[in-house]
């Protein structure tokens, strides 16, 4: 299968060129976006995570190993495309146009976390495993039926690719060849589980046959790779050629979420002494030194302008106004049902949550 | 003036049909195909067949593949492709063929469409029909019996309607197309085909939470819905011979329930008989009983009777009339709670 499907690279684990007739599109400019996005949602991640060991969030879900497949992706899209993401895509999220303080709010407990973006639609992070590959689904069956060009994207991991509403979801797409693309990331483990135990088949983009539609194996490392893969597929989608499953093969360099730790069930030790190897933000640098157009003064503004960004949305998040009780029972319906409307009342005349 | 009335009113007698409540349910779905190019259906054996109760039946030659789909045998897949239509704008009206199939989409019903609207604040909804035939009495084989209102019923975020007649059900089906929010309709496939009742040919609207006194009466309330009711009528009739002058009450939605409707009833009467085919635990029934204990409670003159379905799975076909309330069961409890 893996013979089938071979890995679609771009550049090596050194930088260099594997396929330079993408020499022109990559534009040293082009190039430099990837890096820049690449940067800045690795630097988010490890907020992220410092913020959690400080108490100033709750449980955070670090994406650290998988920022090429989520830049990749995520810079694919065009600007009417439907997001799909899972609780570890919001590197991918933020790249699309996320906005990166109600991202924060989401990891603080906030509703107001959940709210799509301000200029993009980009749903908020779906939960339940694999669930919001139908979703995908019908958005798509809908733009069409509207007769745009518009597309949709689903994330989802190795793990998602057991539950039935994968199934579903691809397979409703392959019938009505809604325009779609199913994008897998491959980083090895569902929490504890290895991919040799979530399924017997070699590869995940294999699956693709089952449903009658093209499948592509990508370097999910090699960020221009996955670019191109998911830039076919939505091309493919805009054109009325239907949906495609891309398995972007990448790592999760650390744990499932905050709440826990890989050492109960990987040799964490031989991640970190291969990390530097695979990792894919050095791979760019390789390639952009490779190529002339690395300049760490240039990294280290960005870094300064990342840093201050971040600053600023996490000081909104921590000032944001306090949750305010009614908003639980406003949004249930369009208009509260008298059972909402009387608990809601009943809570504020005991002075809300306190 | 007079003469105006007059022929306003044979205009809508030369419109008005004479249909059953399948017919009645087609007639909304084509109503509102009609009326909204944003409402389209989906189903399995929806289109080219009819569905396998003919509610759809001609829709897919009148308004296209597009609009009436034929979908893979997928519950949770077109729910869940319903629910990202209705994000793209869509009003989708999904078919589960039998309520006891709805299972494989719960996930899809308990964790996004009854939470989109909350989890955006607002920003995105879910104006979404799901439909589904329910309930025992027609020897139909395992499982196609379900009456599992009460699932849904206690999910916050999904109103639950059960229309009795061909009247109520296309006025019904209609106001939950239109409502902004996903609402459950329940349809018992054993009145399907049953009395038939003159039905407008326009577009009506029947509001949602809104239950109907079907019959007036002094001492003991009945509480019922959907293929429940043709058992509460009976049992009314049966109690005149004792002298019993029973109040019936169609329900009509059970999410949100009327509340007005139950307090002024059970003021006047003071007395109660529930019925639904659903289990008694955690059924229905017990949420009615909340509701008069908060507004009724010293008006009882006796303890409330439920007369359900019992805790066990809907059993096979040549046991359902035993699982099932029936008239006597009906009238026993009447006399229980008359004689208290």
């Amino acid at each position: 299968m893996r013979e089938k499907y071979p890995l679609l690279q771009i550049m090596d684990q050194e930088g260099k060129w594997l396929d330079e007739s993408k020499r022109e599109v990559l534009s040293e400019e082009k190039v430099k976006q990837f890096y820049y996005h690449m940067l800045r949602i690795r630097t988010y991640d490890q907020k992220g995570v410092a913020l959690q060991r400080q108490g100033r969030i709750g449980t955070y879900v670090p994406f650290a190993g998988q920022e090429a497949a989520q830049v990749g992706s995520a810079l694919a899209l065009g600007n009417e495309d439907w997001m799909f993401p899972t609780y570890r895509d919001h590197g991918a999220s933020l790249t699309f146009g996320a906005d990166l303080d109600r991202m924060l709010l989401h990891w603080n407990g906030r509703i107001e976390g959940c709210l799509p973006s301000r200029e993009k639609k980009i749903m908020p992070a779906s939960i339940p495993i694999a669930t919001h590959l139908p979703h995908a689904t019908g958005v798509a069956m809908a733009e069409e039926y509207k007769g745009t060009r518009n597309a949709a994207i689903a994330y989802f991991g190795d793990g998602a690719t057991s539950e039935g509403d994968f199934h579903e979801g691809i397979n409703i797409a392959s019938v009505f060849k809604a325009p779609v693309v199913f994008f897998n990331q491959n980083n090895g483990y569902a929490i504890s589980l290895p991919v040799e135990k979530q399924m017997n088949s070699e590869t995940i983009v294999q699956k693709s046959a089952a449903y009658g539609i093209p499948g592509i194996r990508v370097d999910g490392m090699d960020a221009f790779a996955v670019y191109f893969a998911v830039s076919e597929a939505l091309e493919r989608a805009r054109t009325g050629k239907g949906p495609t499953l891309i398995e972007a093969v990448t790592m999760r360099f650390g744990a499932h979420t905050t709440a826990d730790d890989p050492s109960k069930y990987r040799d964490q030790d031989e991640i970190n002494r291969i990390r530097d190897e695979v990792d894919p933000l050095l791979r760019m640098e390789k390639h952009m030194k490779y190529r002339g157009i690395w300049k760490p003064a240039w990294r280290g503004s960005l870094e300064a302008g990342i840093q201050e960004e971040l600053e600023t949305a996490i000081k909104c998040m921590e000032t944001y106004e306090q949750p305010d009780v009614s908003a639980m029972f406003d949004h249930v319906f369009a208009e509260p049902t008298w059972t909402i409307e009387k608990q809601k009342q009943h809570i504020l005349s005991m002075g809300g949550s306190s | 003036m007079a003469l105006s009335k007059v022929a306003n009113k044979q205009e809508v007698q030369v419109r008005a049909q004479e249909l059953t409540m399948i017919q009645a349910i087609n007639d909304g779905l084509k109503t509102m195909l009609e009326k909204d190019a944003k409402v389209l259906l989906l189903g399995e054996d929806i289109g080219k067949n009819g569905g396998v109760f003919r509610a759809t039946d001609g829709l897919q030659n009148k308004f296209g593949e597009k609009r009436v789909i034929d979908t893979p045998l997928s519950e949770a897949g077109f729910v869940g492709a319903a629910v990202g239509m209705a994000l793209n704008g869509l009003k989708p009206v999904v078919e589960i063929q039998f309520l006891g199939f709805v299972y494989p989409a719960f996930e899809q019903i308990a964790t996004h469409v009854t939470r989109m609207r909350t989890r955006t604040l607002g920003y995105y909804s879910m104006p979404m029909v799901i439909r589904a035939p329910y309930g025992a009495g027609v020897r139909s084989p395992e499982i196609h019996s379900d009456s599992v209102e009460a699932l849904f019923v206690h999910l916050p975020g999904i109103k639950v309607v059960c229309p009795s007649t061909p009247y109520d059900a296309k006025g019904l089906l209609i106001a939950s197309i239109a409502d902004p929010d996903p609402v459950l309709f329940l349809e018992p496939m054993r009145l399907y085909r049953g009395k038939r009742q003159e039905v407008p040919a326009h577009d009506y609207r029947i509001e949602l939470g809104k239950g109907e006194i079907i019959l007036q009466g002094e001492d003991v309330t009945i509480f019922a819905w959907g293929a429940m009711m043709p058992i509460a009528m009976e049992a009314a009739e049966l109690m005149k011979e004792e002298r019993i002058s029973c109040e019936v009450i169609d329900l009509r939605t059970l999410y949100p329930l009327d509340k007005a409707i139950i307090a002024d009833s059970v003021q006047k009467t003071g007395r109660v008989v529930i019925i639904h085919e659903g289990h008694e635990t955690g059924g229905v029934g017990s949420e009615i009983v909340s509701v008069i204990m908060e507004t009724s409670f010293l008006y009882l003159r006796a303890p409330i009777e439920k007369v359900t379905g019992f805790d066990v799975p809907v059993p096979l076909f040549a046991l359902e009339h035993a699982y099932l309330p029936t008239t006597e069961r009906v009238t026993e409890a009447i006399q229980k709670v008359y004689s208290f």
